[in-house]
């Protein structure tokens, strides 16, 4: 193809994105599109599949069965959400062991909030409460991208979520309705995942590098700090209903703006976690990898299997 | 030589009176375990009564480069509509 046809198919492409309609697999696009695609989308399954990983820790310590069955079906409709995506993003020609291999080799990344610990039941409760209330934030507006397969992924996901952040707040809540201990614990959990959950909705929008051209294929709607924003102004009353305090000082509702005026996000720390220097980034790989490689003869097991039965069917039928 | 579990086409009727629609796709290595996946991926809260699994290289589909030749004849085809036809107001129901 000559540069004239790319570059008038790349404009008809960026037209038919401008009017709304939606790009599926098969049609043709420009390949920055495919890559940005495949980036965003796989980076969005690894962080579903890494997630379970924080609230696995807790599924056999559960304080009761409602809390444990509740936990188990959030964990499993993450592994769901991962399957989801790692499918649709296959729909832009990438295998699922390419896909693997680029977050076991740390060149595809997931989000940095997974690197953090969680050492108290309450941190279930604050994760599920801030961590899953700021991907749906993140999340809504990719029920409308441009790319068909995510875009229906997203619908499937955003309607799952919902549950996840209330079971969450239902945890928070309880906490804080109990013992003095109980409180301090939910306390505790808020002051450790705050500042994470502020930094998950991604870098001030002057350093974000993709923003631009994110917005135009409708991979982003709204940039990561109106996100923000939108988070910390729905959050902000709902710790006042848990009679928490925000570990933010300088946190103050401006009348002028109608929104909640908020401290120096710490950005050192952002990219260090988002670096590999997190407290949990190796124990996080090293329990993926593992997972990957101990499984290997369980899938070449099923594989054989399967075409054995497969040959004996052709023996029987000749 | 290793080998992938191969990719499968998932469709789910959500209830009795409705066609299957396609769900989405996950890897199994047969169709038996392609139905066990795609009961916990697919179904988790009730979606389906009844489930299909296909696997993805049986399925043929139509290129959309040639969507011109395909789908375009049957847009200068009016007559094929009931619009296209003048009647009388005093005709009722037809």
């Amino acid at each position: 193809m000559s540069e004239k046809e790319v570059k008038n198919l790349e404009e008809i492409f960026e037209a038919r994105i401008a009017r709304d309609e939606k790009i599926e697999p098969k049609d043709w696009m420009p390949e920055k599109y495919r890559q940005t695609h495949i980036r965003q989308m796989s980076q969005h399954a690894h962080s579903e599949i890494v997630g379970m990983l924080p609230e696995g820790n807790w599924i056999t310590r559960a304080p009761s069965l409602r809390r444990k069955a509740a936990l188990l079906a959030k964990v499993q409709d993450e592994a769901g959400h991962g399957l989801y995506l790692y499918s649709a993003c296959e729909t832009l020609g990438i295998s699922r062991d390419e896909l693997y291999e680029q977050l076991h080799s740390g060149k595809a990344k997931y989000s940095s909030i997974f690197n953090y610990p969680t050492v108290t039941w309450a941190d279930m409760g604050a994760v599920g409460w801030l961590v899953d209330g700021a991907a749906i934030i993140n999340q809504v507006p990719l029920c409308n991208t441009s790319f068909g397969p995510y875009a229906r992924a997203m619908v499937r996901v955003c309607k799952e979520e919902s549950f996840h952040q209330r079971q969450g707040f239902e945890i928070m809540l309880t906490l804080c309705r109990g013992s003095e201990e109980q409180k301090a614990m939910a306390q505790d959990a808020l002051n450790r995942w705050w500042w994470p959950s502020l930094m998950m909705l991604g870098p001030t929008d002057a350093e974000s590098i993709h923003t631009e051209q994110s917005m135009k294929w409708k991979l982003k709607r709204k940039s990561n700090d109106e996100l923000r924003q939108q988070f910390i102004d729905q959050t902000v009353p709902q710790a006042d209903l848990l009679g928490l305090t925000i570990p933010d000082p300088d946190l103050k509702f401006n009348k002028e703006t109608g929104s909640y005026d908020f401290g120096e996000i710490n950005w050192d720390e952002f990219w260090q976690v988002v670096k590999g220097h997190g407290p949990c980034n190796k124990e996080r790989m090293s329990a993926r990898v593992n997972a990957w490689n101990n499984g290997e003869w369980v899938r070449d097991a099923a594989m054989a299997h399967a075409e054995k039965n497969a040959n004996k069917k052709i023996a029987k039928a000749s | 030589m290793k080998k992938n579990w191969p990719l499968w086409e998932i469709f789910v009727r959500s209830k009795n009176g409705l066609e299957h629609r396609h769900f989405g796709s996950l890897h199994a290595a047969d169709a038996e375990m392609a139905m066990e996946n795609a009961r916990d991926v697919y179904t988790r809260r009730n979606e389906g009564v009844s489930i299909w699994v296909v696997e993805s290289k049986n399925i043929t589909a139509s290129n959309p480069a040639d969507n011109g030749e395909m789908f375009e004849p049957a847009q200068d085809k009016v007559y094929r509509h009931p619009t296209f036809y003048d009647l009388p107001d005093e005709v009722k129901h037809m």
